[in-house]
């Protein structure tokens, strides 16, 4: 079998694969964070918590009335998205003319509170979800064993992102919204409801959120712990692809996912701080991040 | 984020300082008790321990009928976040400003350890339930510190010699890069060797990290009939979830849970975790006795049953209280001294005793998770398929290399 840096290549391949795995949750969290940050100009530490919240959404959708995965990933979307309006409508809103860390604060806290009130009621080790039943099973390619489910999570992710930035950077709608963001009174002059159209973008982050929760419940633990974990790392992507680039985002979500994994390979007692350190040097030399607009 | 964590631990100490006032009473120093739960209170160990050790010690100290007896007996507790200098710095503050006299459970075997150290400086009572390594009663070993529920060379023995025996003799391990995680990997190596079989391969992940497909990949291509699991709470469910997820039993190798818990088996659910073979202390289903504190104990605990960590907090605290009188101090380094001499009798670990490197001993038992038809409904999840007498079931004294041992 050839070898590349003493490793079969196709273990190699299996772990980009992988890392390609990782790297859609990365993608589709820093997407929306990136959203949000890009429109709304709020750092918004709860998306952990949002995340996590959509993983239990499909947990008690699941365990209490009975409905499948297919469904949650409709319904636990709107559902956090729309508890994510709520927040936006009751919390935030004021906290638009003050300075970031205000909003960063106040979405730190509502995240401790939301994690501390669900691990309080479920303990740290988790619940179990189980695979779609259409999704279990796997292919064997050659190099490795791809879970049907894990190639779901990145033709899905795939897709979420791409339209996402469809719809922002290509369409009426999404001209809307950065011309909202540049100049709000200007847009609004334009008989353009503003204010609703921010909540709305606010609310469709979380869902972005919460529906990467769906897509990660049957894989990780459904557990209070599981957004804050991430979180942290998402955060990272975010900072090195550039605060509120979409494009940047995705595809630095990919491409961290793809190092981390061949990390894990090469050597995996740094898989946890590579993307930190990446991070680093990144705001040494480019500080508003690879795809980030200098302002 | 180290900032916030930094806060979040200032804002544990400030919580941890708020103890009720002193009370005199003859016999202890400042006339109260205080023993301190420290714990992983928010993280992948807390159902572990956590919360659910803290009930644990007030029921011992209620059993033990303390308020009865005219002792004044206090709780307090703080989590260690897994970080061994917050645990350690909440130990000192604990000590030398709060009056605790004796630290209990502390999973998180970097965290113990420098616990057991600091315990040690200040001549107080340390006893362990959560943590693993074996270290704590070996070249680390306290005449301070007393090693309850369980370890690494009892885990890596009953579990890694019934698995080499029935045939799975190369073994691939996927291992928690941190004390507790080194010192299983050893230990079962050791026992996997002498047992005629061999290891393939190793890799370390990070303490609680989320995604183990690459590592499980890494062991599939090694080709090792069994993939040791030297990690522990959510990394081991995760290992487990993910491995069912990628085919690994299916293609014939087997997964070897070091270290599993009741709420382990809990969270993973019967359906991927049946079959697992790993080994136990405590089983709230061995007795009337161990169903009793467990129906005692679920209510108080958001009605999840004790795991063997929280089971051993419970009867290291009474062993404690016994001792304490016994002895008419408390102090860390007498009690120690007399919890040894004293014989060991509860209702959940039943006759034992604690040898002089700090080990206490009892039986193991090695279980089988139940096939989801075999259960009778949640916590229902173990058959014991034998049990280690408590002669044979930790490492031999001698073994250990603890200075304390002549």
């Amino acid at each position: 079998m050839p070898e590349i840096f003493g490793i079969p290549s196709a273990a190699l391949f299996g772990q980009l694969l992988i890392g390609l795995i990782n790297g859609s949750f990365y993608a589709l969290l820093s997407l929306g964070l990136a959203v949000i940050f890009g429109l709304l100009n709020i750092i918004n530490f709860t998306h952990g918590a949002q995340y996590m919240l959509g993983a239990f959404c499909a947990y008690f959708l699941l365990s209490r009335l009975g409905v499948g995965y297919w469904w949650s990933l409709l319904i636990a979307p709107l559902a956090v998205g729309a508890f994510g309006v709520l927040v936006e409508r009751t919390m935030l809103k004021p906290l638009y003319k003050l300075d970031h860390l205000y909003g960063l604060l106040l979405t730190f806290g509502l995240a401790l509170v939301i994690q501390g009130l669900f691990r309080n009621e479920f303990g740290s080790s988790g619940l179990p979800y189980p695979i779609a039943k259409e999704l279990t099973g796997g292919h064997n390619l050659g190099f490795m064993f791809l879970p049907n489910y894990r190639a779901w999570v990145i033709v899905a992710s795939l897709v979420t992102c791409v339209a996402t930035w469809f719809v922002i950077e290509r369409t009426r709608l999404g001209s809307y919204l950065r011309a909202a963001t540049e100049n709000p009174a200007l847009v609004q002059a334009f008989g353009i409801n503003v204010p609703r159209m921010i909540t709305l973008t606010y609310g469709f982050g979380v869902a972005l959120a919460a529906l990467a929760g769906v897509m990660a419940a049957p894989i990780y633990q459904v557990s209070p712990q599981m957004g804050a974990d991430l979180i942290i790392v998402v955060f990272a992507v975010v900072v090195i692809g550039g605060m509120g680039s979409i494009m940047g985002s995705i595809v630095t979500g990919f491409g961290l996912g793809i190092i981390e994994g061949l990390t894990k390979v090469f050597y995996p007692e740094a898989s946890n701080t590579v993307i930190f350190i990446i991070m680093a040097i990144v705001l040494l030399i480019k500080p508003a991040g690879l795809f980030g607009a200098q302002r | 984020m180290s900032a916030v964590s930094k806060l979040s631990a200032a804002m544990g100490l400030a919580l941890a300082a708020m103890g009720a006032p002193l009370v005199a009473n003859g016999q202890v120093s400042d006339g109260v008790i205080k023993i301190g739960v420290l714990s992983d209170m928010s993280s992948l160990y807390a159902d572990i321990g956590g919360p659910g050790s803290v009930v644990a010690a007030r029921m011992a100290v209620e059993d033990y009928g303390a308020a009865k007896k005219g002792m004044k007996v206090e709780i307090v507790s703080a989590d260690h976040q897994n970080k061994p200098d917050v645990g350690s710095a909440i130990a000192r503050q604990w000590y030398d400003v709060d009056k605790v006299d004796v630290i209990v459970d502390v999973p998180t075997s970097s965290v113990a350890l420098a616990v057991s150290e600091v315990t040690k400086q200040k001549g107080k009572a340390f006893l362990v339930s959560g943590a693993a390594s074996s270290d704590l009663t070996g070249k680390a070993c306290s005449p301070n510190t007393v090693h309850w529920t369980y370890d690494t060379w009892m885990l890596a023995n009953g579990t890694g010699s019934a698995i080499v025996k029935s045939g799975g003799n190369t073994w691939f391990f996927i291992t928690a890069d941190y004390a507790f995680g080194h010192a299983l990997e050893r230990d079962t190596e050791q026992v996997v060797l002498k047992n005629g079989g061999k290891v393939l391969g190793k890799v370390r992940h990070p303490l609680n990290a989320q995604d183990f497909s690459s590592f499980l990949l890494q062991a599939q291509s090694s080709k090792a009939k069994i993939i040791g699991l030297a990690n522990a709470g959510g990394d081991t469910i995760n290992s487990i979830k993910q491995a069912a997820e990628f085919g690994i039993v299916e293609r014939g190798q087997n997964l070897a849970g070091m270290l599993v818990f009741i709420s382990d088996v809990h969270g993973l659910g019967l359906t991927t975790a049946q079959g697992l073979i790993f080994t136990e202390t405590f089983y709230w289903d061995l007795n009337d006795q161990t169903r009793a504190f467990a129906k005692r104990f679920a209510p108080q605990n958001n009605n999840k049953y004790p795991t063997m960590v929280q089971a051993g907090v419970y009867s290291a605290v009474l062993h404690y209280l016994k001792a304490v009188e016994a002895g008419k101090t408390d102090d860390g380094t007498k009690v120690v001294a007399k919890m040894k001499e004293m014989p060991t009798d509860d209702p959940l670990f039943g006759k034992g005793r604690i040898r002089a490197d700090g080990r206490k001993l009892h039986p193991a038992y090695l279980v089988e998770v139940k096939k989801p038809v075999e259960s009778k409904g949640p916590y229902d999840y173990y058959k014991i398929r034998s049990q280690i007498p408590a002669d044979q079931a930790f490492r031999p004294e001698k073994e250990g290399g603890c200075s304390l041992v002549k």
